[in-house]
């Protein structure tokens, strides 16, 4: 058991940090107040994004396994770094489920919120996120 | 102390992933069974499928040789509503699955590009909207039924439909939302039993 812990130490990961902020990122294309994409970041980006600031933890297999994974996951359902990727039809269907997910409170994922306390969203926050990607869809042609 | 807790962190996030991640596999699916119901049912509530509405000639003459496709689609779209109708989250769940099916084995080539374009676009979102529907409570299955819905209705107006849909219409659900049913009677799928004769018809197509 343990040597096994050991020697899966040394197995890597691909990392999901890209540097670059492409033009069809989410904040770059929509230019939200700053205190909205500031929240987006927060809350949102290290797993619906090309750029995950990962926690020190993820230096430990099977850890970082599972983040990938899941991270992999995360970004098929929505990717805010290719937002302007997608077409008027598919955009309403994520701001749709974005409102609900965080109406219902399902994202920010309690098991990621658990570990990163500062990810957690107010009911202020909640009411503004909600309020502005509201207006993004309405916006929609 | 803070040790403690991070490394009870990490287990609970493993203990989690490990379970998110097996649940999905977790049931098997019986789909297929008799999804034509409300097609054939259709027959008995006064049929006139032959007649039909002259604007949409395009869609009528080459409506015998593709609607095989979209109309297998719409069977499945039909069982789904009936389960909602009829609060059945499991059922829901199985009809949403062959629904996905339906939605990627659909065959677009023998449209023109523009309306492929476009049928692509709504298969693509219809799809993640029945994959959904195929693993979530009865809440969030109506909540992906309504943009559903709205798929199946642009598609519908680009297929045109072998037998007469009725788009129905209840004001209240999330400030308004539509559905097709095969039935002009109205009955709710995104209230069930809670408000099952709420909405209108909105219109036919034929």
């Amino acid at each position: 058991m343990i040597v096994a812990f050991v020697a899966i130490q040394f197995i890597p990961t691909e990392r999901n940090q890209s540097d670059m902020v492409p033009k069809t990122d989410f904040v770059v294309a929509n230019n939200p107040p700053a205190e909205i994409s500031a929240l987006l970041k927060e809350s949102c980006y290290d797993c619906h994004s090309n750029h995950t600031d990962y926690p020190w933890y993820n230096k430990i297999q099977p850890v970082a396994w599972f983040l990938e994974h899941h991270i992999k996951e995360a970004k098929a359902e929505l990717n805010f770094s290719e937002w302007n990727d997608l077409s008027v039809r598919r955009k309403n269907s994520k701001l749709r489920s974005i409102i609900n997910q965080i109406k219902d409170d399902e994202m920010p994922l309690w098991s990621y919120t658990l570990m990163h306390r500062h990810a957690v969203l107010s009911e202020a926050e909640k009411e503004s996120i909600i309020a502005y990607i509201t207006e993004v869809k309405d916006r929609l042609p | 102390m803070k040790n403690v807790k991070m490394t009870l962190g990490i287990l609970v996030i493993t203990l989690v992933t490990l379970t998110v991640t097996s649940c999905n596999n977790g049931k098997k699916d019986h789909y297929g069974e008799n999804y034509h119901s409300e097609m054939t049912n259709h027959g008995d509530h006064g049929d006139n499928s032959g007649m039909v509405n002259e604007s949409k000639d395009d869609n009528m003459m080459i409506k015998g040789e593709k609607n095989q496709e979209h109309s297998k689609v719409m069977a499945s779209y039909l069982e789904l509503k009936n389960a909602l109708v009829a609060d059945d989250n499991e059922k829901a769940q199985n009809a949403g699955k062959t629904l996905m099916k339906d939605l990627q084995s659909f065959d677009t080539s023998k449209y023109s590009a523009e309306q492929q374009k476009e049928l692509k676009d709504i298969l693509m979102d219809a799809t993640e909207n029945a994959e959904h529907i195929s693993k979530s409570p009865i809440k969030h299955q109506r909540e992906h039924f309504k943009v559903l819905s709205k798929d199946m209705i642009d598609m519908v107006a680009i297929t045109g439909t072998s037998t007469t849909l009725y788009q129905q219409f209840c004001p209240m659900y999330d400030e308004g939302s539509s559905w097709l049913s095969a039935n002009k009677e109205v009955k709710n799928p995104y209230y069930g039993s809670k408000m099952l004769k709420c909405g209108r018809v909105e219109k036919e197509i034929n």
